[in-house]
């Protein structure tokens, strides 16, 4: 499903972000990806979402070979892989209804499917009541709610959430991290970045551990590693 | 592409207008100002052609003819002449015209010491007018090399001022306009530039989530096409308006300009001025957003 060969990634400004990473996800896995800043960690979505390209390495997503993907055919690639952002990154001018319902207009979804879906998935993260609410007027909480709802309204087969839970206090927190694991229980693919160690501990799930640039522990069903 | 999709992305270019409306009226405001510039420009160029094309009109090169040509040679020269694609009009005088014209104009009271007699029996003449004066030479050289004719006159000085004068009024328009394009192109772009800066963010997100470049790019190439046309029917509504006022104005006001100074009507104007002024709204408003979203592309 995701595959990762021998990846670096050096930036212009000579500064190496990833070393010789390599990193099999297999389908349906749920997956943390810990480390302090500058461990990598959001270099590594970024990789994943063809923001950036690496300066070696292969990368394998639902069989593409990222590296070598056209311009043009990016997005099309980006439709398999939901994401979600600690900053939400909600159309801030376009209601709740608008946001989610954006990412199906992108794909020439048919109206009355994207009427019919749209519902279906506010109710699904909790949001059925709140569809004509402005980004503004809602809670960080239900923000991210929201930006789930947008990531996994076409069903993508990979859902990536970088520091999903950032900006959030403990109760949306968790919120959301069950959100995510229920996601997970449907058969798609999840990784999450974050710093929240409480989560990572208590969810028992597969950790990546990185530190400057290079992954320093895989664990199946682990826990939150002290770097230091 | 689906028919929804399509007019999805209309819409958003409509809505996109009143969710910037800000930077929407800084566009229009910029796109007005240079086409209401362009348009008044336009309006003394035009007249001016107009003013040199109707002293054109006016300068003649007159054909005279060997001694005792008889009639009918004389009109097969004419036919000929009139075939000829540089000449508008052409009239033939016959030389008791001739006489009767010298007389009234040149002699006054010595007219009786001629009699009967008309020393312009052999003055028959065609006067002949010209599309465009810079051709005068081609059409003499013509003319001369016609059997039976005697001699052509031309104004050459006149001819060749108001050739000089047609050409530079063309270059320098010519230079104004593509100046005035350039500074509009310049503001246009500036103005998206500063507009679609802010809403990076939000390329960004719709990048990320998978739209395609048409996909972004559509709504802000529609709102930039609408802006244009905003943008160039104000001034068109201004100048229609300021035109008709002005040349009404002159024409009560200064009876001496007007006499011979004759002003296009505001239709003769906007039947170029309009589609010209739209056009020129409609393409800075395609090409600002165009090619400014473009850089914004790389997600």
């Amino acid at each position: 499903m995701i595959i990762l060969e021998d990846v670096s990634k050096t930036y212009s400004t000579g500064s190496p972000a990833l070393n010789n990473i390599t990193l099999h996800v297999k389908p349906g896995e749920f997956l943390f990806i810990v480390g302090d800043s500058g461990s990598g960690k959001s270099t590594l979505i970024k990789l994943l979402l063809r923001e950036l390209t690496p300066t070696s390495g292969r990368i394998i997503v639902n069989n593409t070979d990222v590296v070598k993907l056209k311009h043009g055919k990016i997005p099309k690639y980006r439709r398999g892989i939901g994401v979600v952002f600690q900053d939400f990154r909600l159309l801030k001018d376009r209601n709740v209804y608008e946001n989610v319902a954006f990412a199906q207009r992108i794909i020439s979804v048919p109206g009355r499917e994207i009427r019919r879906n749209v519902p279906s998935v506010l109710s699904l993260v909790g949001l059925a009541e709140k569809y004509r609410s402005r980004p503004r007027e809602l809670s960080g909480g239900e923000q991210q709610r929201v930006a789930l709802a947008r990531a996994i309204i076409n069903n993508p087969p990979i859902l990536l959430a970088d520091e999903p839970t950032g900006n959030l206090d403990p109760k949306n927190s968790w919120e959301i991290m069950n959100l995510l694991d229920e996601i997970n229980s449907h058969g798609t693919t999840v990784l999450v970045v974050t710093h929240n160690r409480e989560i990572v501990n208590a969810m028992r799930k597969r950790v990546i551990t990185m530190k400057k640039g290079i992954i320093l522990s895989d664990q199946e069903q682990g826990g939150y590693i002290d770097e230091d | 592409m689906r028919i929804s999709t399509l007019f999805f992305t209309i819409g958003q270019g409509i809505k996109n207008i009143f969710r910037n409306k800000l930077f929407s009226l800084a566009t229009v405001a910029t796109i007005a100002s240079c086409v209401f510039l362009f348009g008044l420009f336009y309006c003394v160029v035009l007249n001016f052609q107009n003013f040199v094309r109707e002293i054109q009109t006016g300068v003649a090169i007159t054909v005279f003819f060997d001694e005792g040509l008889p009639d009918a040679e004389i009109m097969k020269i004419g036919d000929e002449i009139a075939k000829r694609t540089e000449v508008s009009k052409i009239v033939f005088i016959s030389a008791e015209e001739a006489w009767e014209s010298f007389k009234s104009e040149e002699l006054g009271g010595y007219v009786d010491s001629f009699g009967d007699d008309n020393p312009l029996q052999d003055d028959a003449n065609f006067e002949i007018y010209m599309n465009d004066v810079s051709r005068q030479e081609t059409l003499v050289k013509f003319i001369e090399g016609l059997e039976g004719v005697r001699q052509v006159r031309k104004s050459v000085m006149v001819a060749s001022v108001l050739t000089s004068m047609n050409n530079f009024v063309g270059y320098i328009s010519m230079a104004i306009i593509l100046i005035l394009l350039l500074v509009s192109i310049f503001l246009i772009s500036n103005t998206v530039s500063i507009g679609i800066t802010v809403r990076r963010e939000e390329i960004g997100i719709m990048k990320l989530i998978g739209a395609t470049d048409f996909v972004v790019r559509a709504p802000f190439v529609i709102e930039g096409i609408i802006l244009g046309l905003i943008g160039a029917a104000i001034p068109l509504a201004a100048i229609y308006y300021v035109y008709r006022n002005v040349v009404e104005y002159i024409s009560e006001r200064f009876n001496i300009i007007s006499s011979f100074l004759k002003f296009l009507t505001i239709n003769q104007i906007f039947s170029t001025l309009m589609p010209v002024s739209l056009t020129l709204g409609v393409g800075i408003g395609f090409l600002g957003s165009f090619t400014t979203v473009r850089k914004h592309l790389r997600v």
